[in-house]
């Protein structure tokens, strides 16, 4: 129960991007299509299980006063780890990414993880969390890559939709087009997640019911 | 006292350890790494060279500091492939490889390396943009884009990058006009 609590609560309820606002630098950076987002996402997604994992099997050992340099040390490790890999094994995807894998290393949302939770909890629910937190920042991503693509470069995933005729908003695979698109997000998960929770409903209801009470009077 | 002991040895295991398996990770992927190297150094040989029979990035050259790539079909140079670069582009270096034959005129040029802006000045690396320097030497063009009256196309809203490979490319012709005679001294070309 609390395993599977654990895994979905990143993709939606503590999503990293959209509620948590962790991560902005890369989120901002690469977000220039939907397939960096996806390279990005995944390789961010691996780093952090890797150092869940870690950080949760060494947790009893390490103190209290240097937990943050020796969390940093097994991330940077890692972070290095998927950049020879990739240049060894992918160089594509290693030339669309090359500038932005290092920045892996000071991505918040994996210290923040490895502070927040892999450093208290069990093994098996660290692996949960960073899988969920990892899912969540693939996700924000790809949508963030995505719709910058499609209003910027008129294609997604580089299949083009909307045929010659249709002129690049340019000004959304430029940064400012990164601003724009993550505060409109930000705002409809946002919006939905007000319209989803109790307080609304109530809200809502409340407000129904005095209508219902005012109708009666008339 | 003996918490620093502690935190200092704690540190030091974990950073040995690091170093450890980072060294090991380094040394298994050096083989795949040296062979992506090759193939990449290859495959833009071969875009930017006559068809040859030889190989060519093991047939160097090397004068002033500058490296020279040979391509020889039956034993004859056929062409020459060079790295230039310029760094007067929107952002960062811009690294052009130039294939001539021997006399200057250019095979073909590919864009090894660019950071320009995405949908923009990136578009130096589409083929209409690098094909027009095709057949181009230092005499039958004027080294410019059109905007400052030469013959090379500029990209609408990014003139920067256009105009840094323009003088990425003849910077590197004239290098090498400047260094043929050393090039081709002892070989045998192809007239």
């Amino acid at each position: 129960m609390s395993f599977n609590k654990e895994l979905i609560k990143g993709i939606w309820k503590e999503n990293p991007v959209f509620i948590l606002v962790l991560g902005m630098c890369p989120v901002l950076a690469v977000t220039t299509s939907a397939i960096n987002g996806l390279g990005m996402g995944v390789a961010t997604t691996f780093v952090l299980i890797c150092s869940n994992i870690v950080v949760s099997i060494i947790r009893s050992y390490v103190p209290d006063r240097v937990r943050i340099p020796v969390f940093i040390v097994v991330i940077a490790s890692f972070v290095t780890i998927v950049d020879l890999t990739m240049s060894g094994y992918f160089r594509g995807l290693y030339h669309a990414l090359g500038l932005f894998i290092p920045l892996i290393v000071v991505n918040c949302i994996i210290l923040g993880r490895a502070e927040a939770f892999a450093s208290k909890k069990s093994i098996p629910l660290s692996i949960a969390d960073a899988v969920g937190m990892g899912a969540g920042f693939t996700l924000a991503l790809v949508m963030l890559g995505g719709v910058r693509e499609i209003f910027g470069n008129g294609t997604i995933f580089d299949f083009s939709i909307f045929g010659s005729g249709f002129e690049p908003v340019l000004v959304m695979i430029l940064p400012p087009g990164a601003f724009l698109t993550l505060g409109v997000l930000t705002g409809v998960f946002s919006a939905i997640e007000k319209y989803r929770s109790k307080e609304w409903r109530k809200y809502v209801s409340q407000d129904l019911g005095k209508t219902a009470v005012v109708r009666e009077r008339l | 006292m003996k918490e620093i002991v502690k935190l200092i040895s704690v540190l030091t295991v974990v950073c040995v350890l690091a170093g450890l398996s980072l060294s090991f990770v380094s040394d298994a992927t050096q083989e795949a790494r040296d062979y992506q190297d090759r193939l990449e150094l290859l495959s833009s040989l071969n875009m930017v060279l006559p068809a040859h029979d030889n190989e060519a990035d093991k047939d160097v050259v090397e004068v002033t500091g500058d490296t020279y790539y040979l391509a020889k079909k039956d034993g004859e140079v056929n062409g020459i492939a060079f790295i230039t670069s310029s760094d007067k582009g929107y952002s960062g270096l811009i690294r052009v490889i130039v294939g001539v034959q021997p006399d200057g005129e250019i095979v073909s040029i590919g864009i090894l390396e660019q950071k320009e802006t995405p949908g923009l000045g990136s578009k130096i690396t589409e083929d209409w943009f690098v094909d027009q320097y095709k057949g181009k030497s230092l005499e039958n063009a004027r080294w410019a884009v059109k905007k400052d009256s030469g013959d090379f196309e500029q990209i609408s809203g990014a003139t920067i990058s256009p105009r840094a490979v323009t003088g990425a490319v003849q910077k590197g012709l004239q290098a090498y006009q400047e260094d043929k005679q050393e090039i081709l001294g002892g070989s045998d070309v192809v007239q």
